[in-house]
């Protein structure tokens, strides 16, 4: 039977080429884009048909064809009915890959373009959007900041909006607590950098051409040290890609492997396809690439602190977060949000979500307090007690209220008896057993600059209520005080804390309302983190589920070199860097010290750069505006939407296209991986197909295609795409989920999205903890820690080594005892700066920024641009915000929206104040992550006004056996700026910022 | 007839900006013929959120107030306009017509609110229009409000009747009522603007050791009237509120069971935190 089908089979094919070149227009326009043949056969010539595209019309015939430019052979007519058949099996098409049972011959222009075209005969007839009437149709996307309808008339977009839901979706879930019913609207939020996203798309800062700075001549000159100062010209797609990939080619022969590193941002534009940990990846391991290894930037103290108290690893040290919603509002007598800012950081993709809830807060007879050196959004919205100690100070606030407890009797010592071990170690240490000095308020009133009788007060009440601790705008995590110079310890006292009062008793855990609602969990729809179409098991989180889901070809990176990312700049300029890998498996696979360059690897000679500018989140970043003019790095390519901060510093640049201009499928907050179940940040979960609502600007290309096209020249095509485009990629996502259950494929393309129904009420996600307080198996819904980390059975105990919480970690006892920078037990330790403070006395805060999603929105003259907390125009040009004490800017001369000088001995940066009650006295605040980099004079040697606070901060890690950014503080003087263009000091030395120290080798 | 009208709680309002953004985003490079040109990308605020810190660190609030075109009954605007310029439609909305408004620079410094904004490319003034153009498309409600995740912002439609028994019962008030101008943005919790406060905390110290004391009775006196009462919260905390900026001497009066009695002179001008309140044994 099989030669007969596989003949019925490649006529009906032909038939289906003729049908839709008749039926769409697009169809007969790609007909015209090649002119060549393709044969489809058995590898016996028993069956086949040869197929002639020309000039769009095609031409075909059963047989054999000698002079075909494009050979598909499956190994016999039987194996190519069962692969070629509907419903196509991916995982059968997958193994007859790896088996060898069909190849793919002749150039990969022609047969990706044929594969391609195959594809497109199912997918070119489908319909998107919705008509809205009057010429507009509504489509969906996704943003960071969340789901979004976009109305497009005429290929431009005309407004953007939130998603309010109609009729025929679910309804949402309830909460009865205290006699109250809370229940959220039945719409979507957005983020404010999801509302900006017209300004984006219409920048004019888009990057629309691919463009060649002038004075790089990959055959002569290259002129590495003008980087960053020489202007640019366009040049072709065909000019930049051979280049491009000729590069590839030339430096792998000439240096071996490693020579090429890939650095991305921390983000992208959203999209399960698109995403770098998606097609980025995947082009990383089919070139064979250096990687960049990122530190667990906005988890910093949580990972190389808290997990060795109470696990968690592979949520990057913080805690699980199920049914927390529904036990704070029913059982919580005090919520105490500690470096705590959820409305200002929209919990990253969390958009306003959990400000709805929070609002409920204000209607129920709950205390809250907020410690925080700066009277952050969440304090302004819900009020409350405020104290504010001294940046990076507030570890020794948690050890006064651990004393109090201890000296007043205010914990619960059945939980520390049963549940925890090591208390008396710590214990000696915070009553001075140890030491001779106990922690009292009194101590901790010098350190922090609180007052003693506050902090007896708050740990008073604490003692005496059931409370919610919120650390870091998750509330379990993230963000906050863990990124600053004492950020291990803040995260490794608070777990100390939260043991102390007995966690998993309703009433006491950790949260702010920012994670737990009750969504239903158990519906599957991949997080970003789970890798879409990268194929890589190793750096994503695509094992846990995706991989067996969605078959796909697995990809390897050959190339096991990596760089710290925080010693990216000493790598290239010095040729070496050691630091710690980010591996969540276990508690001690942070252990594992990585070297570069790795005995045997080339060093790195050029640089693929993909996404959002770096120069704003990375500390003391002039060290990158060195190493991007390093004749080291012989070539550099950036890909990029905009032309922003580091972009400008390249020898190529590919110009990408947003997510608006592209199609792809994600989930609203669905991270996975290392933020498992990131869903219950909603109050309803939102899957989108994200529309491709406009034509790409320019000559703009999403990552996919650029990357496929490099491919096309590397031979790597097949690998890197298996055939199928972008589009085919987000249906097969969409195939791999459970949104088949709910919706049509037709039905969700065309109305773009689908709320997921909410949990039954009695079938809501048990409490996270309680099982542990009350000594059960686990019974919350995470894959997670993984079996073999368990001791007296499975789901038994938490991951540390007694399956209890450690106050005195014994994974940190076992690698490094005598660490004085983690000791076993948490101890207070002045952040590593405080000698200089004499030098410069003000300690700046750098949080995430509010408004704007890193770098993305910020700059690009874009909407939020206008935003009086965000930048203020001064004589046409906008400044960055920097907020200082009203006292402090009287002592200077400084009045609202002065410009400034804000300078160390790093560097100087450009700010308009902003005068404020909202700090003490010795604390500035501004916004890290500016998209912008502007130097007055020459790059790296001159003051800044683009507004890089990130050029002031210091790079030293937390901890030398770690790689651990602690820069969200930094010491730093203000002045009125006079107006000169060159860094001078307090202490009046010129200061060149040629790297003083090399980084922490063991 | 039902007509439109604003509330804005300035309590909820966190200075997110989704209102400012979600106006840029309508009207940036959107034109509405009979409604409203395009809106300049930078300048004009139409919506604008203002700012108001009260007390000093580390007792404080912060107010925001987001203002824009309150679209009054008795507007200034429409007097001064020139060939019918300005209207108002029978659902209260106050149009400018982009076209016939041209040139007419002078409305701008008509509006008692400052919230009429001059577009220097086309020459024309420009309002918020309460996305009137929508409405008449049958949306629900303005932009700025669907937006809104605290609810800050909420249109009403409904009879003048109605409204002014919401704004009784609610307590709502217009911004600077003097003007005469009959607003159709109400406000709610406007103290948290334009009044003030005298706030501070009470400790007490026992063989040196300084704590916060709970329950102490705190009397406002003005002149030899006792105007308010408040007790301290655990940190020691008491707040007397809404009172007027500008409004002279007061007095703070502090006594608990066991202590001396101590008390306050304030000259109160702008909200004010006192220093720390130590009472000392009897």
């Amino acid at each position: 039977m099989g030669p007969l089908k596989f003949s019925i089979i490649l006529f009906g094919l032909r038939f289906l080429i003729w049908l839709r070149a008749l039926q769409y227009e697009t169809f007969r326009n790609r007909l015209k884009e090649k002119n060549f043949t393709a044969q489809m056969k058995t590898k016996a010539n028993t069956v086949g048909r040869w197929f002639v595209f020309k000039n769009g019309k095609v031409h075909s015939g059963a047989g054999i064809r000698e002079d075909a430019d494009v050979v598909l052979t499956f190994k016999t007519a039987d194996i190519a009915a069962r692969l070629l058949m509907p419903p196509i099996n991916q995982l059968e098409q997958i193994n007859a890959m790896k088996d060898f049972l069909l190849s793919l011959e002749g150039l990969d222009e022609l047969t990706l373009w044929f594969t391609q075209t195959i594809m497109k005969t199912q997918t070119v007839g489908w319909k998107y959007g919705i008509e809205m009437g009057r010429g507009i149709t509504r489509y969906t996307n996704m943003t960071n900041g969340g789901p979004v309808f976009l109305y497009v008339k005429d290929d431009k977009l005309i407004r953007i909006t939130p998603i309010e839901f109609d009729e025929s979706d679910p309804d949402t879930w309830s909460i009865k607590a205290r006699g109250k019913v809370f229940k959220p609207p039945r719409k979507t939020t957005l983020a404010p950098h999801g509302m900006n996203w017209k300004s984006m798309l219409y920048s004019p800062d888009r990057l629309l051409y691919p463009m060649k700075r002038i004075d790089f001549d990959p055959n002569g000159e290259r002129n590495q040290q003008n980087r960053g100062i020489s202007s640019y010209e366009r040049i072709s797609w065909d000019e930049a890609l051979d280049m491009v990939a000729g590069e590839i080619k030339r430096i792998k022969k000439e240096h071996g492997p490693g020579a090429i590193a890939n650095s991305h941002g921390s983000h992208h534009t959203w999209g399960n396809v698109g995403y770098y940990l998606s097609a980025d990846f995947k082009f990383i391991n089919a070139v064979g690439m250096t990687r960049v290894l990122h530190n667990p930037d906005s988890w910093e103290g949580w990972y190389w602190g808290a997990a060795h108290h109470w696990g968690g690893s592979l949520r990057v040290g913080q805690s699980e977060t199920y049914g927390t919603v529904e036990d704070l509002l029913k059982e919580a007598g005090m919520v105490v949000f500690w470096a705590s800012n959820p409305d200002g950081t929209s919990g990253a993709y969390g958009s306003l979500e959990g400000t709805v809830r929070r609002k409920w807060l204000k209607e129920l007879d709950i205390d809250i307090v907020h410690i925080d050196p700066y009277y952050n959004d969440s304090a302004q919205f819900l009020g409350g007690k405020w104290l504010a100690p001294k940046p990076a100070s507030s570890p020794a606030l948690a050890m006064a209220i651990a004393q109090v407890w201890i000296e007043e009797d205010l914990y619960d010592k059945h939980f520390v008896e049963n549940r925890t071990t090591g208390f008396d170690k710590w214990r000696a240490y915070i009553t001075g057993e140890e030491d001779g000095v106990q922690k009292t308020p009194e101590w901790a009133a010098h350190e922090t600059g609180l007052k003693a009788k506050d902090i007896r007060a708050l740990a008073r009440r604490w003692g005496n209520k059931k409370v919610y601790l919120a650390a870091g705008g998750w509330g379990n995590g993230h963000g906050g005080a863990c990124r600053n110079a004492t950020g291990i310890q803040w995260a490794r006292s608070l777990v100390c804390l939260i043991a102390m009062q007995g966690i998993g008793k309703p009433g006491v855990n950790m949260g702010n309302l920012q994670w737990g609602t009750p969504v239903d969990t158990n519906f599957y729809f991949p997080g970003y983190a789970e890798g879409g179409m990268s194929g890589d098991l190793h750096h994503t989180a695509m094992s846990v589920e995706l991989f067996q889901r969605m078959p796909q070809l697995p990809s390897l990176n050959t190339v096991e070199q990596s760089i710290p990312r925080l010693w990216l700049p000493e790598a290239i300029m010095e040729g070496k860097a050691e630091g710690y890998a980010w591996d969540g498996k276990s508690i001690e696979a942070q252990f594992n010290k990585i070297s570069y360059p790795k005995p045997g690897y080339s060093p790195v000679k050029m640089l693929y750069k993909i996404g959002g500018s770096i120069f704003g989140t990375m500390p003391d970043s002039n060290r990158h505006v060195k190493m991007y003019q390093s004749p080291n790095l012989e070539f550099i390519v950036s890909q990029a939407i905009w032309n922003e901060g580091e972009t400008k510093f390249a020898d190529i640049i590919l110009p990408a296209c947003t997510n608006f201009e592209r199609p792809d499928i994600s989930e609203w907050a669905a991270l996975g991986g290392y933020a498992h179940h990131g869903q219950t940040q909603l109050n309803n979960r939102v899957a989108v197909f994200q529309h491709q609502a406009v034509k790409p600007m320019g000559e703009s290309k999403s990552d996919y295609t650029i990357f496929s096209m490099i491919c096309e020249r590397l031979g790597l095509s097949a690998y890197f795409t298996e055939g199928i485009s972008e589009l085919d990629w987000a249906k097969r996502i969409f195939d791999a989920s459970d949104l088949p259950q709910i919706i049509s494929w037709k039905r969700f393309i065309e109305r773009g999205y689908v709320v997921i129904p909410p949990e039954k009420e009695e079938l809501r996600d048990p409490l996270s903890w309680n099982w542990f307080y009350e000594g059960r198996k686990k019974d919350v819904p995470e894959p997670m820690p993984l079996p073999s980390d368990y001791k007296d059975g499975y789901l038994e105990g938490i991951q540390t080594q007694t399956g209890k919480i450690e106050f005195e970690a014994l994974s940190l006892k076992r690698f490094d005892a005598e660490d004085p920078e983690r000791p076993p037990i948490v101890k207070y330790r002045p952040p590593f700066d405080q000698e200089s403070e004499d030098k410069y006395p003000i300690r700046m805060l750098t949080p995430h920024p509010r408004y704007s999603f890193h770098t993305q929105g910020d700059g690009k003259d874009s909407f939020i641009n206008n935003i009086k907390d965000h930048r203020i125009e001064v004589d046409g040009f906008y400044y960055w915000i920097i907020r200082i004490n009203e006292e402090d800017a009287t002592d200077r001369g400084i009045k609202m929206h002065d410009l400034v000088k804000v300078y160390n001995d790093q560097a100087g940066v450009i700010c308009a104040a902003l005068v404020t009650q909202r700090l003490p006295r010795g604390a500035i605040h501004g916004y890290e992550s500016c998209a912008t980099y502007e130097p007055l004079g020459e790059p790296g040697k001159s003051v800044d006004r683009g507004g890089i606070l990130n050029l002031l901060t210091p790079k030293k890690s937390q901890l030398k056996k770690g790689h651990s950014m602690g820069n969200s503080t930094a010491l730093v003087e203000v002045e009125l700026w006079n107006g000169k263009v060159e860094l001078d000091t307090k202490v009046g030395a010129k200061v060149l910022n040629e790297f003083s120290e090399p980084v922490p080798a063991e | 007839m039902d007509k439109w009208n604003l509330i804005i709680d300035i309590e909820n309002c966190t200075n997110c900006n989704m209102c400012v953004l979600a106006c840029q985003d309508e009207h940036v490079d959107n034109d509405f013929p009979g409604y409203a040109g395009p809106m300049p990308k930078h300048g004009a605020r139409w919506i604008e959120i203002m700012r108001k810190e009260r007390g000093q660190a580390p007792m404080i609030d912060v107010g925001y107030m987001p203002v824009m075109c309150n679209h009054c009954d008795d507007a200034p605007c429409l007097e001064e306009a020139q060939n019918g310029a300005i209207t108002k439609r029978d659902d209260g909305i106050v149009i400018i017509d982009p076209i016939k408004s041209k040139g007419q620079k002078q409305l701008v410094d008509s509006c008692p609110y400052g919230r009429i904004w001059w577009n220097d490319e086309l020459k024309i003034p420009q309002i918020w229009t309460f996305d009137a153009h929508l409405l008449d498309e049958g949306w629900k409600e303005p932009r700025a409000v669907s937006v809104c995740a605290t609810e800050a912002i909420i249109a009403k439609k409904v009879s003048d009747a109605e409204m002014a028994k919401i704004a009784e019962e609610e307590n709502l008030e217009v911004l600077e009522p003097t003007k005469g101008t009959k607003p159709r943005v109400y406000y709610k919790n406007l103290y948290r603007y334009n009044k003030c406060f005298i706030g501070g905390s009470v400790a007490i110290k026992n063989d040196g050791v300084e704590d916060c004391l709970k329950d102490a009775k705190v009397q406002l006196i003005q002149g030899s009237e006792t105007i308010s009462e408040a007790s301290t919260d655990v940190f020691g905390d008491f707040k007397f509120d809404k009172l007027d900026e500008d409004s002279g001497k007061y007095k703070v009066m502090i006594s608990a069971n066991g202590y001396s009695p101590t008390s306050i002179e304030v000259e109160l001008k702008e909200s004010i935190t006192l220093d720390d309140i130590v009472l000392t044994k009897t």
